[in-house]
């Protein structure tokens, strides 16, 4: 797609394990423009670290990665080491799930702010240090003055999260990807990081990719939602196209294992039954189809393709798809 | 407030749990008195530090109360040492809130679940493997895949559930769940809660069940206890106190809840000024905290017109 910031062309990102290969990510495109966000919504062990990771150019060492991942018109599976390092402190930031991940559990904020602003902007000590502050204070962290000399154990979950944020957003990147960056946190910090993350997002049109588990986040915060199943996306659409008319089986599902409020105690959650299928051993039909209450006919002798609806931006992969207007 | 148990298998009187740091002193439980009824599942609900997890610590003796009681079927736990309290312990059981840190990654899967048996002294290795299989089954996992595994080749989401099995695998009474579901998936999370309620009414457990999703914590508990700052706000039956949260903080709560729906999500006014002025103003209490700092960029939303305010027009906090 050309225009993106970001496109991932036919990723494919294989791990050698003794049980044998591992596809993590499974023929994946992806699109990211500036100032529009991308939500990954899918289950644990779906890939979509691995995707993101695959982005990122952060796979663990043995994993084998193939296709094209385009940022600003350059192939990142070709760059050099020292190139991607410095790209991925500057244009290309991240935020993990777990915030102590990118922090440093001996180094103060103060220090990892500071070290991070210096290695990509030409800034000085006292420049990069009212910064820094600067940085504490739009994520909403209180007397951001007196946390440079904190270190990260003396905060909570919810303020280490906001750190890495401002640590990634310290040089102003053109596309940040949130690894689940709120699942740890409770839902009123929740509610702010993710609010934090969107206005930061359009302060400064950059590129976002929220990646989570909950279709709920994704909701009204996301230009486009791609469902992942089995390291493939197996739905993709406009936020609001998506929640009209789900088409994919396993996005319904994903709906409606939400514990909701209006439902009385004890009922039992429509969970998704059974797990995804073990990668290491792919399944020749729709990887859903053990757990999908449509599956029929060739739904596990063949491999439903990801393709148009009745939009081409409405994109899935089911032989039995949800009738349109059944209401999602 | 606080609701009599007829039955109480667990009553904490008066808990008072401080931390010093620095020399300074953190109330992290400021008098907290609670009961829950044999077979019961009382949830306990709260922002991320107002001491949830020190409660459940200190009720567990895992952490020394300054004062006040912990009567665990009678026994006042607070008073009990060695044997006696190691006795009364297996039959309390911690789910911890972060599993992935406690799982030795060295340790493989099945022996991992297998420890709380060994050191409860069940020697049959036989009889061992098939509690372990059982247990690991009921949370999702195949056992004859994961047990020879180590932790490091699993998801967060997988180590999340091998946690869990851990604790079941002793058959407690009551079980202590520290948000057992918050970084599980969708789908998991529902599967384990599922699980919960099943095993609750298999073993006929009694469950507090700490979390910070309301949406969570109303699907499984009989009633609900609201802790802000170190202290109680809230207690009542579920429905109730959804139907009719009287503590401000608590309809904050439930109003932070993500809705899958993109159309509410982003702030917008009221369409209706009439639908606006029967807007519910929570009642005063006299004891609602202050709240100060970020908390106030918490968006709501209206609970009559469905539309999201921003922060700036908080009705229940910040007047
Ligand atoms: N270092 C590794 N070695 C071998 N397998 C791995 C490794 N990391 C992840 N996997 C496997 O790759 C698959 C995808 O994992 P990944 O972590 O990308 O999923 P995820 O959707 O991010 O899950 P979670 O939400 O639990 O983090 C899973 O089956 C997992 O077990
Ligand atoms: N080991 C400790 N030392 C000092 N302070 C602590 C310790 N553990 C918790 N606290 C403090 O006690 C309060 C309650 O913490 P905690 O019980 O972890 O809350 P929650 O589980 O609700 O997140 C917080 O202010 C926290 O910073
Ligand atoms: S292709 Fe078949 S099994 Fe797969 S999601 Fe669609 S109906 Fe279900
Ligand atoms: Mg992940
Ligand atoms: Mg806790």
């Amino acid at each position: 797609m050309s225009g993106a910031l970001l496109s991932v062309e036919d990723a494919v990102v294989d791990l050698p394990t003794p049980r044998g290969n591992l596809r993590a990510v499974d023929h994946i495109d992806l699109a990211v423009g500036a100032g529009r966000t991308l939500g990954i919504v899918g289950e644990s062990g779906c890939g979509k670290t691995m995707l993101s990771r695959a982005v990122l150019q952060l796979l663990p060492k043995k994993a084998k990665l193939s296709g094209r991942v385009m940022f600003n018109g350059q192939d990142l599976t070709t760059l050099s080491a020292e190139k991607l390092r410095k790209l991925r402190g500057r244009s290309l930031a991240v935020v993990f799930q777990d915030p102590m991940t990118s922090l440093n559990p001996v180094l103060t904020i103060g220090t990892q702010l500071i070290e991070t602003i210096q290695e990509h902007l030409e800034l000085d000590l006292a420049q990069a240090r009212q910064r820094s502050i600067e940085l504490l204070a739009a994520v909403g962290i209180p007397a951001p003055e007196q946390r440079l000399a904190q270190y990260p154990h003396q905060l909570s979950g919810g303020m280490r999260q906001r750190v890495a944020i401002a640590i990634a957003l310290s040089c102003e990147p053109q596309l940040l990807i949130a690894d689940e960056p709120t699942t740890a946190l409770d839902v009123t910090i929740q509610a702010q990081i993710l609010d934090l993350l969107a206005r930061e997002q359009q302060r400064r049109h950059m590129a976002m990719i929220i990646i989570t588990h909950d279709l709920g986040v994704v909701a009204g915060r996301t230009d486009e939602v791609a469902v992942m199943y089995a390291g493939r996306v197996v739905e993709r659409a406009p936020t609001p196209a998506l929640f009209k008319q789900m088409r994919m089986p396993y996005t319904e599902a994903l709906l409606a294992a939400l514990p909701k409020l209006d439902v009385a105690p004890h009922t039992p959650l429509p969970a998704i039954s059974g797990r995804p299928p073990d990668p290491t051993r792919p399944l020749k039909g729709c990887s859903f189809s053990p757990r999908c209450r449509y599956s029929a006919g060739r739904c596990t002798t063949e491999k439903p393709r990801l393709s148009p609806a009745e939009t081409q931006e409405h994109l899935y992969a089911c032989f039995h798809p949800i009738a349109a207007g059944a209401g999602a | 407030m606080l609701q009599a148990a007829s039955d109480p298998l667990m009553k904490v009187e008066n808990l008072v749990v401080e931390y010093s740091v620095g020399g300074k002193t953190i109330h992290a439980v400021s008098d907290v008195s609670l009961e829950i009824a044999r077979g019961e599942t009382l949830g306990l609900v709260g922002e991320s530090g107002c001491g949830k997890s020190t409660l459940g610590r200190a009720v567990l003796q895992l952490r020394q109360a300054v004062s006040g009681k912990v009567l665990f079927d009678g026994h006042d736990l607070t008073t009990l040492k060695g044997e006696p309290l190691r006795k009364m312990r297996r039959r309390v059981q911690l789910i911890f809130q972060d599993p992935i840190a406690s799982l030795n990654p060295r340790r493989r899967i099945g022996d991992i679940v297998a420890e709380p048996l060994v050191i409860a002294g069940v020697k049959d290795p036989e009889e061992r493997k098939r509690r372990v299989d059982e247990v690991l089954s009921a949370v999702g996992l195949d056992p004859a895949l994961v047990s020879g595994r180590l932790p490091h080749e699993f998801s967060g989401g997988q180590c999340q559930r091998i946690c869990i099995a851990r604790s079941l695998v002793l058959n407690p009474e009551f079980v202590i769940c520290d948000e057992p579901v918050s970084a599980l998936d969708v789908s998991i999370r529902a599967q384990i809660l599922n699980l919960l309620e099943e095993m609750k009414a298999r073993y006929g457990l009694t469950l507090l069940f700490i979390a910070h999703d309301l949406a969570v914590v109303k699907a499984v508990s009989d009633r609900v206890a609201v802790m802000y700052l170190g202290r109680l706000c809230e207690v009542g039956p579920s429905e109730q106190l959804f139907a009719r949260p009287a503590h401000p903080y608590t309809a904050l709560l439930i109003e932070a809840i993500p809705v899958p729906d993109p159309d509410v999500v982003r702030p917008r006014a009221c369409r209706s000024a009439s639908r606006r002025r029967r807007s519910p103003r929570p009642p005063a209490v006299a004891s609602a905290p202050a709240v100060r700092g970020p908390m106030r960029a918490v968006p709501a939303r209206c609970r009559n017109c469905a539309w999201w305010h921003p922060a700036s027009s908080r009705l229940a906090i910040t007047h």
